[in-house]
């Protein structure tokens, strides 16, 4: 199993990597993002932790921008393409053939993620000094997992409803402020709360921000990836459903 | 273990019915009821053809049988597996090959491609990198394997479905138009290897829409047109239900005048074509049933100057036109 998700997902990194033209979108987009959220950020005067904090969070909407649009899309491109049926076909659960797939793009956002921080270097000078190097990249790591498992419930949707690439697209921007990307959690009101904790990246975000300040992040970790963990039960348990609704409606074909 | 008396696929009464919808709103949709009540059985180690005019249902068919459509009414078997209710134990048994040139990542390489789907299929880890040689060797990719698909011509596109089908050795195989695309000698290499793996034990459930490929592979055949099975036997058993006895072809210089009109008129004839082929006229002459119109033929055509004349069963596609042409 561990090794079909890691041959599938590096064959997956291997497809999407090679155009051209995605390759420079997901260099530009960051960028832009960065760029428009540090000169925000100058012009507020914020310094030393709040702008560490600010790259923090404007990475990981890198990367949640990178799954969010495309991962829905991307079940349409293998209906299109005429493979979806042949992965439907295939002895396995449907959702764990998402997860190689939406964390492939993940991991091409996690690229995005070092422009970034980069980025913000080199042409705002802010100084990336890491309290705790091991524990930050181990928090990239689990918050780029958590994002692609993210994608994969949003991806689920569209086994069954060819349209229902749009939605990836909706919920690109409201997760941002959900997972406290950018604003503080405290600050959100406190009906949005419950649902912050449950989306997987606000935990990661923490986590990376902790270990970027030198505080523990384990707890934050731990929460990330069960509640990561829970959205791999969800979306067997959904995409079992979606997969029969499919065959019903003839959906997996495009004919 | 499947019981040796059952059939490997065992097909009762199919329905499928598909809805087309036209705009979000107005639910006002078209019916077509392609698959309309099909039963057959195919038993193991059999070459099962399935034939039958564009849009006819076979290939709704075979994706029921494969579990990627929901049958409206019915029931179906594989393997002793029914396609409903244990769709995961059919699927890790059934290999599924179709033409055309979808159905492969134009991204990645041809060996990639196999890489990727033998993953999906588990094959073994140990086994894989073997199992993928081998198939790129038996459909003819050596070489161009590293090449991205995008650069594949259709016909090696195809081959790379039917060696991306065979991966996990499945023990029944449904090979939808798999010869579309391929060249001559292609085409006969990959009967060659269908014929193979059915004497290796495999049961295979084909469609094509070339006669010489159905009579020369399958056991047994089942002729399906608007969604019904109209004729079902093997293609000797079709070729004897069709209405037509020998069929004589003469070629002749200068056809006489008046002399069709006798040659039509000669009781045990049934019909008679008159082709021109360059100098000469070609006379196909059917018979009836069980007749024998050689010799009244040739009488009526004395003092003509005559080419090749040959006698000739009906074939397989003359029964499917029959057959097909009167559903
Ligand atoms: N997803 C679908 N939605 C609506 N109608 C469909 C769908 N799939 C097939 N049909 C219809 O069902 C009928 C049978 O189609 P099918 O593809 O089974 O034919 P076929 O025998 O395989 O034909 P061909 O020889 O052209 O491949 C056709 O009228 C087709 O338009
Ligand atoms: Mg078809």
């Amino acid at each position: 199993m561990l090794r079909l998700v890691g041959v599938a997902w590096w064959l997956q990194v291997k497809m999407r990597s090679r155009s051209a033209f995605d390759g420079l979108l997901s260099l530009l987009w960051p960028g832009f993002f960065a760029t428009t959220i540090f000169m925000m950020f100058r012009q507020g005067d914020a310094s030393g932790p709040a702008l560490l904090s600010a790259a923090v969070g404007s990475s990981a909407m890198g990367i949640w921008s990178a799954v969010s649009t495309t991962s829905a899309f991307a079940l349409q491109m293998e209906r299109r393409q005429g493979t979806l049926e042949l992965l439907v076909l295939a002895p396995q659960p449907f959702a764990l053939l998402l997860v190689p797939l939406t964390l492939s793009m993940a991991t091409i956002g996690a690229y995005s993620m070092v422009a970034t921080l980069l980025w913000g270097r080199i042409a705002f000078g802010i100084e990336i000094s890491i309290a705790d190097p091991v524990a930050f990249v181990l928090a990239v790591v689990v918050t780029v997992f958590a994002i692609g498992m993210l994608g994969m419930l949003i991806a689920i949707s569209s086994i069954r409803y060819r349209s229902a690439w749009a939605v990836g697209s909706a919920l690109e921007m409201p997760v941002w402020l959900i997972c406290g990307f950018l604003v503080a959690i405290n600050d959100l009101p406190a009906w949005v709360r419950p649902l912050s904790a449950v989306l997987a990246p606000t935990w990661g975000v923490a986590a990376m921000r902790s270990a970027a300040t030198g505080h523990s992040p384990w707890a934050n970790l731990g929460w990330c990836l069960l509640t990561a963990a829970s959205y791999g039960v969800i979306a067997v348990l959904v995409s079992r459903w979606m997969v029969h609704s499919a065959r019903a409606n003839a959906t997996l074909a495009l004919s | 273990m499947v019981r040796v008396a059952e059939p490997v696929i065992q097909v009762d009464e199919l329905v499928r019915t598909f809805h087309t919808r036209r705009g979000l709103f107005r639910r006002s949709g078209k019916e077509v009821e392609a698959v309309r009540g099909v039963s057959f059985t195919v038993e193991r180690g059999e070459l099962f053809g399935l034939l039958g005019p564009n849009g006819a249902g076979k290939t709704t068919t075979i994706k029921m049988l494969i579990t990627l459509l929901l049958p409206t009414a019915g029931r179906a078997r594989v393997l002793g597996h029914d396609v409903v209710k244990d769709a995961h134990d059919v699927r890790g048994k059934v290999g599924y090959v179709f033409g055309g040139d979808r159905g492969l990542y134009e991204r990645l390489s041809g060996l990639d491609n196999l890489r990727y789907f033998a993953e999906l299929y588990g094959v073994p880890a140990r086994e894989s990198k073997q199992r993928v040689g081998e198939l790129l060797e038996l459909v003819g990719l050596v070489g161009r394997e590293k090449e991205r698909v995008e650069g594949y011509s259709r016909g090696m596109r195809q081959r790379l479905h039917i060696a991306r089908g065979l991966l996990h050795r499945p023990e029944v195989l449904f090979l939808d138009e798999p010869s579309i695309g391929i060249d001559p000698v292609g085409a006969r290499e990959l009967r060659a290897t269908v014929k193979n793996l059915v004497d290796a034990g495999t049961t295979v459930l084909l469609t094509t829409h070339y006669m010489f490929e159905a009579d020369e592979l399958c056991d047994r055949i089942a002729v399906i047109a608007q969604g019904r099975i109209v004729a079902q036997g093997t293609p000797a058993d079709l070729k004897q239900q069709v209405t037509t006895g020998t069929v004589i072809e003469i070629e002749i210089f200068g056809l006489p005048d008046g002399v069709l009109e006798k040659v039509r008129a000669e009781p045990d004839v049934q019909s008679v074509v008159v082709d021109v082929q360059g100098q000469a006229q070609v006379l196909t002459v059917h018979a009836q049933p069980g007749a024998d119109v050689l010799q009244a033929v040739m009488a009526h055509l004395e003092g003509s100057r005559f080419g090749r004349v040959i006698t000739r069963e009906p074939t397989l596609e003359d029964a499917y036109i029959e057959l097909v042409n009167a559903a």
